[in-house]
């Protein structure tokens, strides 16, 4: 134990304790369909084969890995987006029978020996967007379903009624269970399985049970997230990680799937059989050291985790405030770390996956709920991480306990904080230009920093309130855009470009206007607007250190493949570089991180007994992302229109956020755009406003010009057979589909660069059908 | 004649520390390299470290967020 910590058995959360009747519970349980498989052996960090599930015929099957599919697609994300294209069609939406819900673990995945290896990472096709989403989470899911026997779990069909379904690595059974009277909100929800399913009525067999769960909020909206709990033995209450964007608890409640559980036999640091494990260990130590002796002088993770960001984002102007229309903000110190720090548990370490010295999963314990069905009680908040803090700026809440309490609702009824911020703070932005008023959204004041009309939306969703504008609400951005035009209650420009949603999919917290890059980094990406692909403001707005197109692009192709990465192995991008060496300053790329880098090299060598390189990492996830961007063309997507970004994005909407930078707005109307001092302070607000817009929709255009090149697709952002060929795929539909693809754009004259470019500036590349030649 | 900083230029101001500058262009992010006419300047010596006259510096933030 470390010092400062107390003996787990002193510690008591003063949580609201719950009397379950699981007798009761268990009772009415009825099981619908069951299968028992030979439990195997994780060797080299593969099960070797996936679950499969069907709800609607109750079929339930093994399937082989082959060494094809492992050295094609990796593990985790690689194999998700396999399987998916295999089991659905152009035509599949999120609500189809055919709509698959996967989750799945890498190769990676659960080593104790370094931080951050219990990812799971989970796919679908999206009710927001309606391609594939995917996202990753901790949690003790993804480890123990391989160590149950699997490399993944692929859901297919839906149930009539409301299911648990149970894989139990320690019978070697797989069923599927009638579950009418269990919670459905998912901090009792996990509380109540994790009891019921536990083999012995102790601690360590409660540690052994991991739930995925989604609340009544999933069921009501397109903002679903999953929630994956681990068992804290020191709080004695299942702690929830949130798969979040994309809807995938929305998916998960539409196939009537109360809860996964599963349970195994038994887990430690070798369970996955490595080849080295000494160098697992060798590795590992050495990432411990760091974080121990440099974190607190760093981005100090273990006292605060992502929530340091906050004042970080504040000081950079970055910090999105009332929807994104400023990026700092007077009352912001409310909601820095030190605030929240003083709510945190800590006396008890944190971290979602054993062996994680980052730690960065923070609680508040005994917090006191404020309003809604668990008004009074106290409960475990999990969080808040940045980007529910960035919600709370978003909305203007610059009281942590509104955070707290947004946080804890959001996560029990199993609702994307990331989506529902962004949202409501684009509702509050309508409201204050009276597009939307209180009659419209039925009885809310949903002005900026109304904490009480941001929950009581929350809670009305959750019940399936039927209103005109909670439904549409709850259906997200793109929705009630289309709502608000539909009812022409505003400018169609003002609805359109406030709102911050790409490809349905709500932004994540950073203003991005300065950023050109980062303007990418949303955009261009194959999911929607998450910072998951690539976060490159720093580089860009701050250091400068990629100017041109052509940087922009170099290094919008190498961190979206680099943090692809790890989505195929079950790892967390944190310990990559929110940590680092001490000596990373002097090395040749420190962006990069290039010991880690090799850390990671080390790792799925020492793992997998392959041996790679760094550039073999990269490969691999361009197999993947190229997979997906396919899958994503395949349907009906996945093409620049696609990657339109809303101007709030890009550059300032309206007059107030004009006059708010003025000066630095006017200084680059001279310097970019050669506009005279003297013409500038002669043109109205609107119309430099107009100036400004032209210049950054053409410089957006000019960057997908060369991102798309740089990555071997066409102008209009298709994936070339032959670069699929390239990356050794081989199959005749996908490449056939691409050709398809390709040749109907040549028909539609969309094959040609969208950048205006003048004087000496050139277009990517002059040759027609440049990748034909490659 | 000032310095230069990440390529913008910046108004001199005499007897500055390198922990001074940071301050003065509310650079507080933890993770950053110092440059000073291409000489990397480690973290502990901000302090003591002056900003000369016409000096180019870069000030490389390093990637975080989410």
């Amino acid at each position: 134990m470390v010092e400062g910590q107390i003996p787990i058995q002193e510690y008591q959360t003063g949580n609201t304790k719950h009397t379950w009747n699981i007798e009761k519970l268990l009772s009415a349980h009825k099981k619908l369909s069951e299968h028992s498989y030979t439990k195997g052996i994780v060797e080299k960090g593969y099960a070797n084969r996936t679950l499969y599930v069907n709800l609607t015929t109750g079929e339930i099957k093994e399937k082989n890995v082959s060494e094809d599919m492992k050295h094609l697609f990796t593990g985790g994300r690689g194999f998700g987006l396999k399987l998916l294209w295999d089991s659905i069609k152009p035509t599949t939406r999120w609500n189809s029978e055919e709509n698959e819900l996967i989750i799945t673990t890498g190769p990676l995945c659960g080593i104790t020996q370094y931080p951050g290896s219990g990812k799971s990472l989970c796919l679908t096709v999206s009710p927001s967007t309606n391609i594939i989403c995917d996202s990753n989470v901790g949690g003790f899911f993804g480890p123990y379903l391989k160590f149950a026997g699997f490399d993944a779990l692929e859901i297919q069909g839906k149930a009539k009624k409301d299911v648990v379904i149970v894989i139990d690595g320690e019978t070697g059974t797989v069923s599927i269970e009638s579950a009418p009277l269990e919670e459905t909100n998912s901090h009792l929800l996990s509380e109540q399985l994790t009891h019921i399913y536990a083999s012995e009525d102790s601690d360590v067999s409660r540690q052994k049970v991991s739930i995925v769960s989604a609340g009544t909020g999933a069921e009501h909206s397109y903002w679903g997230c999953m929630n994956f709990s681990f068992y804290d033995i020191r709080r004695k209450v299942p702690r929830l990680k949130q798969a979040g964007r994309g809807g995938l608890g929305t998916v998960l409640r539409d196939k009537h799937v109360k809860a996964i559980v599963v349970k195994v036999e038994t887990i430690d640091g070798v369970s996955n059989h490595p080849v080295d494990p000494d160098t697992l260990a060798m590795v590992g130590t050495k990432i411990h050291r760091e974080i121990r002796d440099l974190d607190r002088f760093q981005c100090n993770m273990r006292s605060v985790g992502t929530a340091h960001l906050a004042e970080i984002m504040d000081a950079y102007d970055l910090l999105p405030t009332e929807n994104y229309r400023f990026g700092s903000f007077p009352k912001a110190p409310r909601i820095y770390s030190p605030e929240f720090y003083k709510l945190f548990t800590k006396i008890i370490p944190d971290g979602c996956w054993h062996g994680c010295t980052m730690a960065c999963a923070k609680t508040v314990d005994g917090y006191t709920v404020m309003t809604g069905p668990y008004k009074g009680q106290k409960v475990t908040v999990d969080g808040p991480e940045y980007e529910t803090v960035g919600c709370g700026s978003n909305m203007s809440l610059w009281d942590p306990l509104w955070i707290l309490e947004f946080n804890f609702y959001c996560d029990t009824y199993g609702i994307d904080t990331i989506s529902a911020g962004t949202a409501i703070a684009y509702y509050m932005e309508m409201y204050e230009y009276g597009i939307l008023n209180k009659e419209r959204c039925d009885g809310l004041e949903l002005c900026f920093g109304n904490g009480e009309a941001v929950l009581e939306l929350l809670h009305r969703i959750a019940k399936g309130d039927t209103g005109e504008f909670i439904q549409t609400a709850a259906k997200g951005i793109r929705r009630v855009k289309d709502w608000l035009k539909k009812k022409n209650w505003g400018e169609p420009y003002l609805i359109e470009e406030c709102g911050m949603e790409s490809k349905g999919l709500e932004y994540s917290e950073y203003v991005t206007k300065e950023s050109l890059a980062m303007q990418g980094g949303y955009g261009l990406t194959l999911k929607g607007p998450q910072h998951d692909e690539a976060w490159l403001i720093f580089m860009d707005m701050v250091n400068n250190q990629i100017p041109t197109f052509q940087d922009k692009a170099e290094a919008l192709h190498y961190f979206p493949m680099w943090r692809t990465w790890f989505g195929l192995n079950g790892l967390c991008k944190l310990p990559w570089n929110d940590i680092e060496p001490e000596n990373n300053a002097e090395t040749d790329e420190p962006a990069k991180v290039p010991e880690h880098v090799q850390n990671y090299v080390d790792l799925f060598t020492a793992v997998t007994g392959v041996k790679v390189d760094k550039n073999e990492l990269i490969n691999q996830s361009e197999r993947c992302y190229n997979w997906q961007r396919a899958t994503n063309v395949w349907l009906g997507r996945g093409t620049r229109k696609d990657d339109w970004i809303p101007y709030r994005s890009m550059g300032p909407v309206t007059p107030l956020e004009y006059g708010s930078r003025m000066q630095r707005y006017d200084d680059q109307l001279v310097e970019k755009l050669g506009l005279k001092k003297e013409e500038v302070e002669k043109m109205s607000i609107e119309e430099r406003i107009k100036e400004l817009y032209r210049y950054r929709q053409d410089q957006y255009q000019k960057l997908a010009d060369a991102v798309y090149y740089r990555r071997g697709w066409t102008p209009n952002g298709i994936p070339t057979p032959q670069k699929m060929k390239s990356l050794g795929f081989t199959d005749k539909k996908m490449l056939s589909m691409l050709q398809k693809k390709i040749d109907e754009d040549e028909k539609n004259g969309l094959n040609k660069w969208c950048g205006t470019y003048r004087g000496k500036e050139k277009p990517p590349s002059d040759i027609p059908r440049y990748w034909e030649k490659w | 004649m000032g310095i230069t900083v990440n390529d913008k230029e910046y108004e001199f101001v005499k007897n500055e520390t390198v922990s001074d500058l940071l301050q003065r262009l509310q650079f507080r992010f933890p993770l950053i390299i110092v440059r000073i006419n291409g000489e990397f300047i480690p973290r502990k010596s901000y302090a003591e470290t002056v900003v000369p006259k016409n000096a180019t510096i870069s000030v490389i933030h390093m990637i975080s967020g989410g």
